[in-house]
């Protein structure tokens, strides 16, 4: 059993570590079709990236022989939750670039958690992370929802904090029009 | 998405306002955000705190999130820090509990004495 109900939360806890690994720019990207039964999570940053020990570690809590470093454990949450539900996971890194995850999950699949509070999640990460960008897309079939956060702090600078209330406001209405224009 | 226009004018009146009133950044809220705070809520603690502010028109607190603070039993923590006044750490700050945080100790400047985390010895 992982610890997450939501998919959103598998996502905030995956960005938490590109952040961590001081990536400047995290780019987001949800691709669900209905065609091939598939919900596909795809997170990628800049960060510092890992070797493959660390990796290996990140990976595997379990059998990593090496205990001086400490590892979370968001990626084999992440992992197990998708290889539960007839899914699989993928993490590549390279040092100095940056890391990648994908997970793929049978979009059907009785056990598959609900993406869950997106744009609670979302705003969480623009708000939260204000130095931080992050480019969020979501497709679902031929629907196609952008959001990239370049395009609203350049538009901000640096005066205005992003949790002013009208600000909040603004950015909650475009997520959830954003979301409510990819359908179901 | 919305236009960009209508954020430019939402930006201009915010600073409009932050000049008139003459204030600045007051208080800053700070909610841990590891894989522990994620499970135990601390999404829906920020989201709440978010929401707050925004329902309650508080223009002069900011909020931002960082990774686990290595207190993973007293999650979801939150951080509290009001202008020159020492960081306060708060736990078990569940989304039931952030509208009489925001209000006692944001808006009442009164710490709330019971959910701050007691160093152990």
């Amino acid at each position: 059993m992982t610890a997450f109900r939501e998919l959103s939360q598998h996502i905030l806890d995956i960005v938490e570590n590109g952040v961590s690994a001081g990536a400047k720019l995290i780019i987001l990207t949800i691709q669900e079709s209905i065609e091939t039964d598939t919900l596909q999570i795809t997170i990628k940053d800049d960060g510092k990236g890992m070797d493959k020990e660390m990796l290996q570690a990140v990976t595997d809590p379990w059998v990593t022989t090496r205990t001086t470093r400490k590892v979370g454990l968001g990626i084999p949450f992440f992992k197990q939750a998708a290889e539960m539900c007839g899914g699989s996971f993928d993490i590549q890194s390279e040092v100095g670039k940056g890391t990648q995850v994908v997970a793929i999950f049978q979009r059907s699949h009785i056990d598959r958690p609900p993406l869950g509070d997106l744009e609670g999640t979302l705003l969480c990460l623009i708000v939260g992370y204000p130095t931080i960008d992050l480019v969020y897309q979501h497709k679902v079939g031929e629907n196609d929802y952008v959001l990239d956060t370049r395009e609203i702090r350049q538009v901000l600078g640096d005066d205005v904090p992003l949790s002013d209330p009208e600000i909040l406001a603004f950015l909650r209405s475009t997520l959830e029009e954003g979301e409510q224009s990819l359908g179901d | 998405m919305k236009s960009l226009e209508e954020l430019q004018k939402i930006k201009e009146r915010a600073l409009q306002r932050r000049k008139l009133s003459g204030e600045g950044t007051r208080a800053r809220i700070i909610v841990a955000m590891g894989t522990c705070g994620i499970a135990a809520g601390a999404r829906d603690t920020m989201a709440a705190i978010l929401k707050t502010l925004e329902e309650k028109k508080i223009t002069d607190v900011t909020v931002t999130q960082t990774g686990c603070m290595g207190l993973c039993e007293y999650e979801p923590i939150v951080q509290v820090k009001v202008g020159e006044e020492d960081l306060i750490t708060y736990g078990h700050i569940d989304v039931n509990r952030v509208p009489e945080l925001i209000e006692k100790h944001l808006i009442g400047g009164e710490p709330m004495e019971a959910w701050i985390i007691q160093p152990s010895s």
